[in-house]
């Protein structure tokens, strides 16, 4: 069943068109991939499912429910990015607090006991969040991300600008989170690897439009070339 | 409308408060120097003015009053800019809270700001002056509430800006409340204003509430017809700020600039 629907997807900032109508689905437990050049409306299309950004036209559908004005999933959706932070003078303690109490977690001690476990934020916990290291911030926002077990989670360059081990480490959570949490996912990234090693369908995005789709393999294969890296090169530069 | 999510982000400003003893300091300072410095000044003016003379304390009290509106004002515009600096603004649009529960969040929590800066300042004034606000009577509670919508409303309409245009709205932050202070006939009657201005003061809230603050101190008399009317004007000018506010925020949807606010 699809988790995400999205059909025929526009978005105009007056005469400049961000999002071209585009089409895609997320089915529940898939990860899928947005790829593509900065500015070919990633961002855009995230803000759109998050209700930050009225759609010029099209539909976003989850879970069956179309969106309306009022965003009615909010509670069961979550966010990560690296450009968005958490208040820096509270303690890492806090902020989990906060959001857990924000996002109605329920049983929010045991929650967030198994975070700090699982994302190793014991040594950091009474902290502030902005003395963190960006390694230790990007741990934190992503246990912000999914302190509400949420259905779809929305993940805009998760590791950008992380040393290739902390990297590793949200990579490895991610996907070990996903084997034991039915979740659709929306990654954005422009690290091939990641994409590779996470996603389970690719969209590959310029000027606003998807110019093709499917498996990084699928990919690989269709526009022979040694990786995912390469079709985006091939892609990006294509006039 | 759920308490708990308007909880969580008092909770989260009220970390903040307790995290940092140079911000409570800061909280108490500027109204005790404030009231200490309007303190002398009606001091003096008791003793040399015929207008003042047998009513001490009007213009120390109507200093407090207008602490009181400035604090609600500027702690509600504080804590939404504090969301625009530490670029957590996304993080609670992409969260299940309502635009009315962040209103109903940020009021509270300016709030009792606004009473840890004031409390201590206006204990101060009673052994420092002998003057009390609680001379005003029960009309005090009706006149507090007014300038609290008031200084609402303002910071409504100042967040209101910081939505739609962002952070380089932040100066109109600050000057807001002098642009009004004015023809708020804090410390004087509307009939010192000009003639052609009167009927824009009386357009505001503030020049009824400190008519009628004058009116009890120095009368002793209770004028319901000056608190009607500032409650029935904040009623409007409180429905308008709101508005704006939504329409703020469906604006910045539309032309995209939420994901802006914070950088």
């Amino acid at each position: 069943m699809n988790k995400l629907e999205i059909q025929q997807l526009e978005k105009k900032f007056g005469e400049f068109e961000a999002v071209k109508k585009i089409s895609f689905s997320i089915a529940s437990n898939q990860t899928v991939a947005l790829l593509g050049p900065n500015g070919c409306g990633k961002t855009t299309t995230i803000a759109m499912i998050l209700g930050l950004i009225t759609p010029t036209s099209g539909s976003i559908t989850i879970n069956n429910q179309l969106l309306g004005k009022e965003h009615h999933y909010l509670s069961k959706m979550n966010f990560a990015s690296p450009y968005v932070e958490l208040p820096k003078k509270l303690k890492v303690i806090e902020n989990l607090k906060v959001y857990a109490m924000m996002y109605e977690v329920d049983d929010s001690n045991n929650k967030i006991e198994q975070l700090i476990e699982e994302l190793n934020l014991a040594p950091i916990l009474y902290k502030k969040t902005g003395e963190l290291s960006s390694g230790q911030r990007n741990r934190v926002s992503l246990a912000k991300a999914i302190i509400n077990d949420p259905e779809i989670l929305l993940l805009d360059e998760p590791t950008a600008s992380l040393d290739p081990d902390t990297g590793d480490f949200i990579r490895t959570f991610l996907e070990n989170y996903k084997k034991k949490n039915s979740m659709a996912t929306l990654l954005a990234s422009h690290n091939m690897d990641e994409v590779t090693r996470l996603s389970d369908y690719v969209l590959m995005m310029k000027e606003g439009s998807i110019i093709d789709e499917g498996t990084a393999t699928h990919l690989i294969q269709k526009h022979g070339r040694e990786d995912l890296e390469e079709v985006f090169l091939k892609l990006a530069r294509q006039k | 409308m759920k308490i708990k999510r308007i909880l969580s982000l008092m909770l989260r400003h009220l970390y903040l408060i307790k995290a940092s003893v140079p911000r409570i300091i800061d909280l108490i300072y500027w109204p005790t120097v404030q009231i200490i410095l309007w303190g002398f000044v009606s001091k003096f003016f008791t003793m040399h003015s015929s207008y003042f003379n047998n009513t001490a304390g009007i213009i120390l009290s109507a200093a407090i009053l207008y602490d009181f509106l400035f604090r609600s004002s500027i702690s509600y515009n504080m804590l939404f800019l504090e969301e625009i600096w530490s670029r957590n603004l996304i993080n609670l649009f992409v969260s299940p809270l309502k635009v009315g529960e962040i209103v109903i969040a940020l009021t509270c929590t300016a709030l009792l700001r606004t009473l840890i800066g004031l409390v201590p300042a206006v204990l101060i004034a009673i052994p420092l002056f002998g003057i009390s606000l609680l001379e005003l009577g029960y009309p005090l509670i009706l006149l507090l509430l007014s300038l609290y919508i008031f200084g609402i409303t303002l910071g409504l309409l100042v967040t209101s800006g910081l939505v739609r245009f962002g952070p380089s709205f932040e100066n109109i932050a600050w000057a807001s409340l002098f642009f009004i202070a004015p023809i708020g006939c804090i410390y004087y009657p509307v009939e010192i204003l000009p003639t052609w201005l009167q009927p824009v003061a009386l357009a505001l809230p503030l020049a009824h509430i400190f008519e009628e603050t004058r009116s009890i101190l120095i009368h002793h008399t209770v004028n319901y017809s000056n608190i009607y009317y500032a409650l029935s004007l904040n009623a409007v000018y409180l429905s308008i700020a709101l508005l704006t506010f939504y329409q703020s925020f469906k604006s910045a949807k539309v032309k995209g600039s939420l994901i802006n606010v914070g950088e």
